[in-house]
């Protein structure tokens, strides 16, 4: 069956119970496919798409006319797909004296575009970039001459990125580089480009959808956080309980090129802020022997944030490993060369992702880039250092055996928190953190840099960030507070959630005390809380209960400042700039 | 050589699948005789029916066919002996 008819058939399955998600397709050519399949993906995903497909060739009227169905139906999402091949008639028609400013002049069109959405409405965009169609006008020298189509449209391209740099909501979907995947002859059907305009073809219209829902999960929160590899034949080449560590096949051993390249990708993936995990059946001491002593081995122990070497079940290692960093399953995957492994890791935990790996070494790392599976929707410096922070994470659970009781151990770890208000230094992890908490997350409101921003600036809101360090490392921002005065001397806690690095600390007990001295300062009587469940934080359904909140009904709960008993704290507070 | 009725025994199963239903092809069966066979679903076919035969239709046979007995036809002419 063509994948696009399987996507065609999910349109007619029941979508009721999945996350909706309003889209707006603005496209220059026929967009009906597409808009079948992204839904029909959607289903895969477990997204509802609602789709807002505008007339043929309408983008420019959609979006400068703040009256038009595009604003009326307030889309979450606003997909742009602008034809190449429309590009280069366009560039045809374009004087030999102006084509040197192609580029620039249809950048400067999305721009405005772009600018305008941003002006009217909070979407996001995707837009999709252009392939590099090739004219075959100058050859090769396309590239030594400015007023080629393939200069030019590379340069238009190029400066989308920069766009996309400036633009906190205008996110691009590669086409192109979809394309030099998959091959011009596969992307394009001549005879429907034709007499159907469609820009794509019917086998690569599923690739774009795909695409455009892994984009849209990643902004949504859903992406991977994590890679758990197994070691023997995964790793590197050879068993290395038979083989012993000079003959594992790594560096210039055999194949074991491959393995290297595997291992400087997943490398990359660290510095990205991707954890990397162990997962292996071998002893212990014989695993971690490579990583530490073996000259060509890229990744090292310091990179390893869990390192799980034993004979048990790979099952029961990959739920410890779960549990020690304290997230979902549906964000790892796991990579085993075994198939055995693969299936039953898979069976017992259907939500991870295990990708199928080939059968030959040397083609397990480009199918694994084929599969896109990092997709993200931010980056900060942060990121980069979150192997060291799950690996302090792994010494304080060592500690924490030592102590006599919880309270003992808290009491020794000299933590110290800092409370920021929402600044130009502190949104960007701040929307992060808005966007990406699931667990400890009280009403799971996702707010963008923009929003975060907004609110900043609002007399009437307290939004705050609280940083934690302790004797084992710097945890850096873990938790993230709004607070909205309403009329009725009431301070609404809009928004409440916390990193799970940091459970058990203390933390929520602190931060409701500066919610306290907030209200009080404010002249507030009532702090309100309020909890929107989801499939997701049930984790702190009973958050409220525990911290002596009065339930007041609809998963309302209230705390009168006045009286209310201060919750104990192990957490000292750092002194910081005042609020304003 | 396969035979036109064979091709189109065939045919229904590939309709079958773009349709997400059973459908019973006849030499005569035009797109105005199948519920829902429009220029869109039209590009599906298309594209199943080359991947089911491995062949590759011309832009210009495909407005020549009045009927399924067309497209049988011209089907079968790219077929292997």
């Amino acid at each position: 069956m063509l994948e696009y008819t399987r996507l065609k058939n999910n349109t007619q399955k029941d979508f009721s119970g999945l996350m909706k998600i309003k889209v707006a397709m603005l496209c220059d050519s026929a967009s009906q496919l597409l808009n079948t399949a992204l839904r029909g993906y959607g289903y895969d995903r477990g997204i509802n798409f609602e789709v807002f497909e505008a007339d043929y060739d309408q983008i420019e009227r959609q979006v400068f006319d703040n009256s038009s169905e595009l604003y009326s139906f307030a889309p979450e999402y606003i997909i742009i797909s602008k034809s190449p091949h429309k590009l280069l008639s366009k560039f045809y028609a374009t004087h030999a004296d102006e084509r040197a400013g192609f580029a620039e002049k249809t950048i400067q069109q999305t721009d405005a575009l772009v600018t305008s959405i941003e002006n009217n409405i909070g979407a996001k965009v995707i837009f999709l970039n252009f392939q590099e169609l090739n004219d075959s006008v100058f050859g090769n020298y396309a590239n030594k001459v400015e007023i080629s189509f393939l200069y030019q449209v590379r340069k238009i391209n190029l400066i989308l990125m920069d766009e996309a740099r400036r633009h906190k909501n205008l996110f691009i979907c590669d086409v192109q580089m979809l394309t030099a995947h998959h091959g011009i002859h596969t992307a394009v059907n001549n005879k429907q480009l034709i007499s159907a305009d469609l820009i794509w073809s019917l086998d690569f219209i599923p690739v774009i959808a795909k695409n455009i829902t892994s984009i849209i999960s990643a902004i949504t929160g859903t992406f991977k956080k994590c890679v758990i590899l197994d070691l023997d034949n995964t790793t590197w080449g050879g068993v290395i309980g038979d083989d012993g560590m000079e003959g594992i096949q790594i560096g210039d051993l055999g194949i074991g090129k491959a393995f290297t390249q595997l291992q400087k990708w997943v490398k990359e993936l660290k510095h990205r802020g991707i954890i990397v995990c162990v997962c292996s059946k071998n002893s212990e001491e014989v695993a971690k022997e490579v990583f530490e002593k073996h000259p060509d081995m890229v990744l090292r122990i310091e990179d390893i944030s869990v390192f799980v070497a034993n004979w048990e079940n790979k099952v029961d290692n990959i739920h410890f490993i779960k549990n020690t960093l304290n997230i979902g399953f549906d964000s790892m995957v796991f990579l085993d060369d075994n198939s055995f492994e693969r299936n039953m890791v898979r069976s017992a935990i259907p939500e991870i992702e295990v990708p199928e790996l080939p059968a030959d070494p040397v083609d397990y790392l480009p199918f694994l880039k084929s599969l896109n599976l990092f997709e993200t929707s931010s980056f900060t410096a942060d990121d980069s250092k979150r192997t060291q922070q799950y690996q302090e994470e792994a010494k304080r659970n060592t500690l924490q055996q030592v102590y006599k009781n919880e309270k003992d151990f808290l009491e020794h770890l000299n933590m110290v928190a800092e409370i920021s208000f929402l600044n130009p230094f502190n949104i960007p992890r701040a929307a992060q953190l808005s966007q990406r908490s699931n667990q400890y997350n009280l009403r799971t409101v996702r707010y963008t840099e923009e929003d975060l921003g907004k609110i900043a600036a609002d007399e009437k809101s307290h939004a705050f960030v609280v940083k934690l360090k302790d004797d084992f490392g710097d945890y850096g921002i873990i938790s993230f507070i709004i607070l909205k005065e309403k009329s009725d001397k009431e301070l609404f806690i809009d928004t409440w959630l916390m990193s799970c690095r940091v459970l058990k600390r203390t933390v929520e007990h602190f931060v409701l005390n500066k919610m306290l001295e907030i209200a009080s300062a404010n002249g507030d009587a009532t702090l309100t809380g309020e909890y929107i469940p989801t499939p997701k934080n049930g984790l702190v359904k009973d958050h409220y209960e525990k911290l002596g909140f009065a339930n007041a009904g609809n998963n309302t709960w209230t705390m009168d400042v006045n009286t209310a008993a201060l919750p104990v704290s192990y957490i000292n507070e750092m002194a910081n700039e005042k609020h304003n | 050589m396969k035979s036109i009725t064979d091709i189109i025994k065939e045919l229904d199963g590939v309709f079958g699948v773009v349709f997400n239903r059973d459908i019973q092809l006849s030499e005569a069966t035009t797109a105005v005789d199948v519920e829902g066979w429009d220029s869109i679903i039209n590009i599906e076919l298309i594209v199943a029916i080359e991947k089911h035969f491995n062949i590759t239709f011309m832009s210009a046979e495909l407005d020549q066919w009045q009927h399924v007995g067309d497209m049988a036809k011209s089907i079968q002419q790219k077929l292997p002996a």
